[in-house]
């Protein structure tokens, strides 16, 4: 016998877990008046922060907050200020040198302020972690009251790879410290743009 | 042959420094405050509970067809699913698809049920470099000691300490003590790790039947980064960790932070579903000693633990006593109960380390009846003949007095009167365990049986 028939007939034998029904979820969850609001706070929270802007101002927002940062790549249609493209490389290590990251994010989760990105243009998904700064750019329609309502809205029909993402890498490990920046991006701006 | 094991005598160790026992019980206390402010943001907390417990009840009711489902699901998605019966198969599948894959270095994030297989050993033992990158796991693995928490694997740590094993290990400033300094000096070190790895390990949080993926919550980021950049993955899993469908994700990504730290979700929660361009994902699904809980109807409900940890922050024990006298891969109540069902023997003081306050129950996302499976432990340790004859006789002494109300009654008159006037050494001596870190309270002057009939004698 396989390993794996044996433990499937360990599980069938004398298996006395009462069997339920599963939940329904329709309707189901806490909603907020302002969706946009609650996400900001829930965002700062974690030590990132949520902007809202006209979709020309862009580039002059991401300019004033990053003016420094040297090696910028993005996958947002329409952004200018990009000088690598991350999407050439065959290998993700050598996304290593990248100082900002504009990544297009597809919805914001208003309960915990977390934004999903799952991005069949981006073709690394180390982008995400190995940037030294990320700012997620998306609509501002694009936002929903909480889990139930999000997982509406996903779904894996092939090999892919999707994330929430709430705020920037942090780590308590030190006495509980918070410390931003473990060993992900050291700052996560939310830019909704109309 | 299992080293036996004794959770009172290692709980001494510990709280020897009384000053540090007061502060980990401080820290964890101030984790478990954060989980109570955070889950009453949420109205519908109880009910999400109840779901929590339903999905996973229904899953384990069904495991048999969710492990297959989610098996043709996962290689639909290009990744390969391999089963092992125990920590032995698990350890040798994984190294095999390693040195299939010329491996030499590995990345890790944490994953108990790779501290339970121990393979991390296993692997150094093949050569094989393998660096822990969550920082808590980190920083034991360079003191070469086992995580003391499940989700706060260095919480017995103070600064300091830390700091000196960093300045010995990665050459930090010696003195220097200020976490962000450290955390920055662990990430460098780390982020080239990352670089140089061949493989990355995860552990899994959930598993997806009907979509064949799995799920990988942290903070840091370090599984997302050890399973993005270099091609191979292998994520392992214990067979509990499948759900149904994706939507019931949506209940534990709810449930999952807000228990463990307070925070209302994982600042990453990657859901990988296949491999990276031109790489390879392996998901080790392991059995190693659980399929026997579901055949029991005492601790069946031990199987549905997400790994929260909330049992432990709230536990008075576990915080009064740390986490390594536990000696189990898991700690607190959660690991009492899992470790005295898979080696009672070993683990048989596990169980009496509970004062049954229940707390570890009413603060559990899944609704495990924790306290009770601890109190039904003890009454299994006795049926199984295995505890101590200090404890089994005085047990029994202590149920044959209980149940002779005459004699009772004469011997706590007695009691009373002879109690306060004895010298100390009469009662704090070896044979009294319970009074070596107590004092006796003041013997009341009546019983309660007395009081109870002066003051309702008459009402018949």
């Amino acid at each position: 016998m396989t390993s794996k028939e044996l433990i499937l007939k360990n599980i069938r034998t004398n298996n006395v877990v009462q069997d339920t029904t599963l939940p329904d979820y329709s309707n189901f969850g806490l909603t907020f008046e302002d969706k946009h609001s609650y996400f900001s706070t829930m965002l700062e929270s974690v030590g990132g922060k949520a902007l809202f802007i006209k979709k020309e101002e862009l580039e002059e927002t991401i300019k004033s907050i990053y003016p420094d940062e040297k090696i910028i790549t993005s996958n947002v249609e329409g952004f200018s200020l990009a000088n690598f493209d991350a999407n050439k490389e065959n290998d993700p290590h050598k996304l290593k040198d990248i100082d900002l990251a504009v990544v297009k994010g597809e919805f914001a989760v208003a309960e915990n302020g977390a934004v999903w990105v799952k991005n069949r243009d981006n073709r690394h998904r180390a982008l995400y972690f190995i940037a030294q700064n990320i700012i997620l750019v998306l609509e501002k329609s694009a936002i929903v009251n909480n889990m139930h309502e999000a997982y509406e809205l996903i779904s894996f029909g092939e090999p892919s790879y999707g994330a929430f993402i709430s705020g920037p890498s942090k780590t308590a490990d030190i006495e509980q410290s918070l410390v931003i920046g473990a060993h992900g991006p050291k700052s996560g701006y939310v830019i909704f743009v109309e | 042959m299992s080293i036996l094991h004794n959770h009172p005598a290692k709980a001494k160790e510990f709280v020897a420094n009384d000053e540090r026992m007061h502060w980990h019980d401080q820290a964890l206390w101030f984790v478990r405050e954060k989980r109570d402010r955070i889950s009453k943001t949420i109205p519908e907390w109880e009910t999400l509970r109840k779901y929590a417990d339903q999905i996973k009840s229904h899953t384990m009711a069904n495991l048999d067809k969710y492990l297959l489902e989610f098996e043709k699901n996962a290689n639909a998605k290009g990744i390969k699913v391999h089963f092992a019966k125990d920590a032995q198969e698990h350890n040798e599948i994984v190294h095999r698809i390693l040195s299939e894959n010329n491996v030499k270095k590995v990345v890790k994030s944490k994953s108990m049920l790779t501290e339970e297989c121990h393979l991390n050993p296993y692997l150094e033992s093949k050569g094989m470099e393998v660096v822990d990158t969550d920082l808590g796991e980190r920083i034991v693995q360079l003191r070469n000691e086992p995580p003391s928490h499940i989700v706060l694997p260095a919480i017995h740590l103070k600064k300091q300490d830390v700091s000196d094993t960093f300045h010995k290990e990665m050459g930090t400033e010696k003195g220097n003590y200020d976490p962000t300094y450290l955390t920055r000096a662990a990430r460098e070190d780390l982020r080239q790790k990352f670089l140089d790895a061949d493989a990355g390990i995860t552990g899994v949080n959930f598993a997806i039947a009907n979509t064949g993926g799995v799920v990988v919550c942290t903070n840091e980021g370090n599984a997302d980064m050890g399973a993005s950049l270099p091609k191979l993955h292998i994520a392992c899993m214990g067979i509990e960790k499948v759900i149904p469908r994706l939507q019931d994700l949506s209940v534990f990504t709810r449930l999952l932070a807000r228990s463990a730290t307070g925070q209302a979700i994982t600042s990453y929660t990657s859901h990988f579903h296949g491999p990276v361009e031109g790489g390879q994902m392996h998901i080790v699904i392991v059995d190693n000693k659980r399929t026997p809980f579901l055949q029991s109807e005492s601790y069946k409900k031990a199987l549905n633990c997400i790994r929260c940890g909330a049992c432990m922050n709230t536990c008075p024990i576990y915080r009064r006593s740390g986490g390594h006298s536990y000696d189990y891969v898991i700690p607190g109540p959660i690991g009492s109960t899992l470790g005295t069902f898979r080696d009672p023997k070993k683990h048989k003081t596990l169980s009496f380390a509970c004062t049954l306050c229940g707390s570890c129950t009413n603060v559990c996302p899944v609704k495990i009846d924790l306290d009770s499976q601890l109190y039904t432990h003890r009454q299994d340790l006795r049926e199984m003949n295995i505890i101590s004859n200090q404890k089994r006789l005085s047990m029994q002494f202590a149920s044959w007095l209980m149940s002779k109300p005459a004699l009772f009654d004469f011997a706590g008159k007695i009691a009373r009167k002879v109690v306060p006037n004895l010298p100390k050494f009469m009662i704090y001596n070896r044979f009294n365990v319970w009074g070596k870190q107590r004092d006796l309270p003041d013997m009341p002057k009546k019983s309660f049986k007395e009081l109870y009939k002066e003051e309702f004698g008459n009402d018949k």
